[in-house]
């Protein structure tokens, strides 16, 4: 009877060791895991805050400041290279081919073109676009739009007849973001001989002249 | 051993919570109610296929789900416009006539951060509308609505794709009740200043190619001077 007493004694006492091994075992393991999901959720958050979501390339602003205070910045377009698009009013002649421009009966004899556009190292930095019409039924207008994505854009207006020098002169009408506290003026030029480029047959030069509005630095 | 495999669990779990969490947010979100529904002055509705194969071009740096087109069309690869995208398209009156030309340039934001619900992109839209004349209008949209409401579920989905409906205000500044800015060119808009929202309702999408039913609508409002010329 001693005995068989003292074998369960002995089983008891060895499955009481044998389960709160298990269950301080499974404690750690618990513990760990919430440890872990607690970590889990601060990491994920402290990437998702400091880590950006998107990272502009940037170059450099090659810019040079005027004599009675503003900036100016040179910007050109390589042409056909940089051309990604004119819509002309005879469709057949409008590029890339198979664009299905609208054309004249649409729009009368207004030009959209689309390009890539490049700062003073030629490099592209921006697209944009100019629209020119010179009998249209609202009047003739020739615009810019140059969307620089690291930094913004500009709307600008240019003068319907050249100088006689061959410029055309415009006035920026509107910016956005770095240009929104920036006023003045782009002249374009239409240069034939781009010299040792083999690459271009023409170029369109835009010199932007910017001013930031009085009162700015107060 | 066992620790660190429950230490890794535990990290993914939290991983998962979280961006759970972000996806499953009720606060993050756009209004689908224009601001300008209550403005009492005239206002320009124009609506478009946001569907890029639907418009007379469209080019990004090419390696998305969507197709440039036509096919010969230059992509923008070089670093410096490679999160822009250029969108040209017809836009209709309300009452589904040719209104005009629309040139859209969207480039990707260094404001989107995704823990505070924003995927924000700067856009800016050359519009010609023959008659009117042309404007400007240039607007940073949160396009996350967007993403969490059609793109992922497409993503997701067993077929690659979603159909639904889906309604959201894109438009969230620079104006300060969420409005775009508008600057009037020529015309009848010349030296016109004002406000616009531009809007999404969207049917369907596909994981493969991109969006397959989108309308895009944008309401300006005419300030008096080119309401009065209208």
């Amino acid at each position: 009877m001693m005995s068989r007493n003292g074998n369960l004694t002995k089983l008891g006492h060895s499955y009481r060791c044998f389960g709160g091994g298990v269950a301080n075992w499974m404690k750690r393991l618990i513990k760990t895991f919430v440890i872990g999901v607690i970590l889990g959720l601060l990491g994920t958050g402290a990437l998702a805050w400091y880590v950006p979501a998107v990272d502009i390339h940037r170059e450099r602003s090659l810019v040079s400041v005027q004599t009675n205070g503003g900036n100016i910045e040179v910007f050109h377009i390589n042409l056909p290279r940089d051309r990604i698009m004119v819509g002309l009013p005879n469709v057949d002649n409008s590029i890339p081919a198979g664009l299905e421009w609208p054309g004249e009966e649409f729009l009368g004899d207004m030009q959209a073109e689309l390009f890539k556009v490049r700062n003073s190292d030629d490099t592209v930095i921006g697209v944009a676009s100019r629209l020119a019409s010179a009998t249209g039924e609202s009047g003739p207008f020739i615009e810019w739009v140059v969307h620089l994505p690291a930094r913004g854009t500009i709307y600008v207006k240019m003068e319907i007849t050249p100088s006689a020098d061959g410029f055309r002169n415009g006035e920026m009408l509107a910016g956005s973001r770095d240009f929104s506290v920036l006023s003045g003026s782009v002249r374009e030029q239409f240069i034939a001989d781009v010299g040792e480029d083999a690459d271009a047959q023409g170029r369109i030069r835009l010199e932007a002249a910017l001013v930031g509005q009085l009162g700015d630095e107060e | 051993m066992k620790y660190a495999i429950s230490l890794v669990l535990g990290l993914l779990v939290g991983a998962v919570v979280f961006v759970l969490g972000l996806y499953l947010n009720p606060f993050s979100g756009q209004a689908t109610v224009s601001p300008l529904a209550v403005t009492s002055e005239r206002v320009i509705d124009l609506s478009f296929s946001a569907v890029p194969g639907d418009g007379i071009l469209y080019t990004d740096h090419g390696e998305t789900v969507v197709t440039p087109h036509p096919e010969r069309i230059a992509e923008l690869w070089e670093p410096a416009v490679h999160e822009t995208s250029v969108y040209v398209t017809k836009v209709e009156s309300s009452r589904g006539d040719f209104a005009g030309i629309g040139i859209k340039f969207s480039s990707e934001s260094e404001q989107t951060a995704i823990v505070k619900g924003d995927a924000i992109a700067n856009s800016a839209w050359h519009i010609y509308l023959p008659g009117r004349g042309t404007l400007l209008i240039d607007q940073t949209e949160n396009f996350w609505s967007y993403i969490r409401g059609v793109v992922i579920p497409a993503r997701t989905s067993a077929g690659d794709n979603w159909v639904g409906s889906f309604h959201a205000i894109t438009t969230n500044g620079p104006g300060s009740l969420g409005t775009a800015r508008v600057t009037g060119g020529s015309g009848l808009f010349d030296g016109m200043t004002s406000e616009s929202v531009e809007a999404l309702t969207a049917r369907g999408y596909s994981a493969n190619s991109g969006p397959v039913s989108i309308d895009g609508n944008l309401t300006i409002e005419l300030t008096e001077l080119a309401a009065a010329s209208e």
